[in-house]
């Protein structure tokens, strides 16, 4: 009688069971079934409160959310909190390797202390720069006399985005640092010692050879930067706290304060069913691209 | 002459990139100020040394406690990270058959959902659980190690996957023909050739979970379970700001991330940069 599997093979399974299914039971109950309940509940009217019934409303809280004015405000605040960041991480980061990577014998210790503000929690990152902007910017507007560029910062609804671009910098600039050293590492020596025996200057020499070679490293930065700054809550909380007036409540923190801080949990559930689908394209582009990139090179 | 250009551009480097820490000088030199002193000139160094700002916050933040949770939540959280996630890896990367293939790429797709997205539902899920069975996963150092596990899965099992399949299958062939247990060639053969790819998961999660502010502050809520994210948030919200105080606390909280990168630095670096471009 051939019933089932051979002893080998049943030994085999179990093996298999044994090593993987730890794991994958704690992941299928914190990661997948959450975020299959969260659908669920993005279709319901409900406050959050066990006793208080939820109300099957179709589509509508994604309909509300095309005409949520302090949504829609969060949004295009945090397309430009990105699009800033980006900018300025990358050209931070990029100037930053490049310095660390010419043959300066304190090279070493400058990358070590420019990467230091990245392993600082964004949430003590935040209080940190709080303090530098309510003092020592007004101080240094005193003692320069320019006051209209030196000062708190986050008092102010148009600069308190800034200083986040800003304080996001600080603290990413470091990362992506790492990131492009890597890619100067990996340019051939040779190649650029032809070209200054060719006669190329240091500026053609870095136009012509190392940004192009550079790209892999610029793809991988730009998205990173891209994702990160799009889920930026940490940050966000300490530093103003979404403040003044809402002129800096940034996706995450929408969708926390529509949940938790109004109750609203279906519709919140909505915004963040949204959130995911705003990443998820902004990574698998990245990856599209990346591994487009790959095939060129 | 040429020299002397070096040299400036040495100083020049570092100079910048002291400016570059300079808030960190400041919280650290206001730390030992009085309220006169530190409004008098912010950066100006200290009169004198004194601590007394340094305990204050230390009984405010509780920060022993904190400190000793953070600790407690990452060691734990990193160990059963590591074990469970190189097992997992390791059965996926070498069993080539579909069922592997479906549960690795499901792992990698669940990289795209951010927190938001399923911190609610989550929420209900686990207050639930301890709720109708009594399993302490809400509200407990040891819920949160379980969702860290949860969260820092799939991360941890890309990695090791990635890393598996570059190493010779033979050597594990051998041992296995030698009549060693499955088990036993795994832990004797496999997760020792592992260990440059050890450190950098275990670095990742370390910075990940030491740092992580959102899951701690939903799932955690007695005071003397707090964290040090967590501690440092309550105490910036329960009084109105007495700078010297506050600059004493974050101090506090800089210390243990410094002293863990000077120890670490080189596999740091290394494990970011590995982290980063996978």
């Amino acid at each position: 009688m051939k019933v089932g599997m051979s002893v080998a093979n049943r030994k085999k399974v179990g093996w298999y069971l044994i090593f993987t299914v730890p794991l994958l039971l704690i992941f299928t109950l914190i990661v997948l079934v959450p975020f299959v309940i969260g659908i669920y509940y993005a279709f319901f009217q409900w406050d959050g409160i066990g006793a208080n019934p939820m109300v099957f409303n179709g589509l509508d809280n994604f309909v509300r959310l095309m005409d949520d004015t302090r949504f829609l405000r969060s949004a295009w605040l945090t397309v430009l909190f990105t699009v800033l960041s980006v900018i300025t991480v990358n050209a931070a980061g990029l100037a930053f390797a490049l310095l660390v990577t010419s043959k300066l014998k304190l090279a070493n210790l400058a990358r070590t202390m420019l990467f230091m503000p990245y392993l600082i929690g964004g949430l003590i990152l935040g209080y940190i720069w709080q303090f530098v902007f309510l003092d020592v910017f007004t101080l240094l507007g005193d003692a320069t006399g320019l006051d209209s560029i030196f000062f708190n910062w986050l008092n102010n609804e148009d600069f308190a985005l800034f200083a986040l671009v800003f304080v996001f910098t600080w603290q990413m600039a470091g990362y992506v640092m790492i990131v492009y050293i890597a890619g100067i590492q990996g340019i051939p020596g040779e190649v650029i010692e032809a070209a200054r025996i060719d006669g190329a200057s240091g500026w053609q020499r870095f136009l012509r050879i190392t940004v192009p070679l550079l790209m892999p490293a610029f793809t991988i930065s730009l998205f990173l930067t891209l994702s990160y700054g799009f889920k930026i809550y940490d940050v966000n909380l300490s530093l103003t706290g979404g403040g003044p007036a809402n002129a800096t409540e940034l996706f995450a923190m929408n969708i926390y304060n529509e949940i938790f801080g109004y109750g609203n949990y279906g519709y919140g559930q909505a915004k963040a069913i949204v959130f995911f689908v705003i990443i998820a394209a902004i990574t698998l582009t990245q990856v599209y691209i990346t591994k487009k990139r790959e095939v060129e090179m | 002459m040429k020299a002397i250009g070096n040299w400036s551009k040495e100083i020049l480097l570092v100079l910048m990139a002291l400016v570059f820490l300079s808030p960190i000088y400041i919280i650290f030199v206001n730390s030992f100020k009085n309220r006169l002193e530190l409004y008098e000139n912010t950066l100006a160094f200290p009169e004198e040394f004194g601590l007394q700002y340094y305990s204050a916050a230390m009984e405010r933040m509780d920060f022993f406690n904190a400190f000793i949770n953070s600790m407690y939540v990452t060691v734990v959280s990193v160990i059963f990270i590591v074990v469970l996630s190189s097992m997992t890896a390791w059965m996926l990367a070498r069993s080539g058959n579909w069922v592997s293939t479906v549960i690795f790429m499901t792992l990698i797709a669940t990289m795209l959902i951010p927190f938001q997205t399923i911190m609610m539902p989550l929420m209900q899920l686990v207050t639930g659980i301890t709720r109708t069975t009594g399993i302490p996963l809400y509200n407990t150092l040891s819920g949160l190690i379980f969702m860290n596990i949860g969260f820092h899965a799939a991360l941890s099992v890309f990695l090791y996957h990635g890393f598996i399949k570059s190493i010779p299958i033979s050597l594990e062939e051998a041992a296995t023909i030698d009549g060693a247990s499955k088990f036993g060639v795994f832990w004797r053969v496999v997760f020792p050739i592992l260990t440059p790819i050890t450190a950098t998961v275990m670095i990742l999660n370390v910075i990940l979970i030491w740092n992580d502010f959102l899951l701690p502050s939903l799932t955690l809520i007695d005071k003397e379970l707090r964290t040090i994210p967590l501690s440092v948030f309550y105490f910036f919200g329960e009084f109105t700001i007495e700078w010297n105080l506050a600059m004493a606390g974050l101090t506090l909280t800089i210390i243990p991330v410094v002293i863990f990168y000077v120890l670490a630095q080189k596999y740091i670096i290394k494990g970011i940069g590995e982290g980063a471009v996978k």
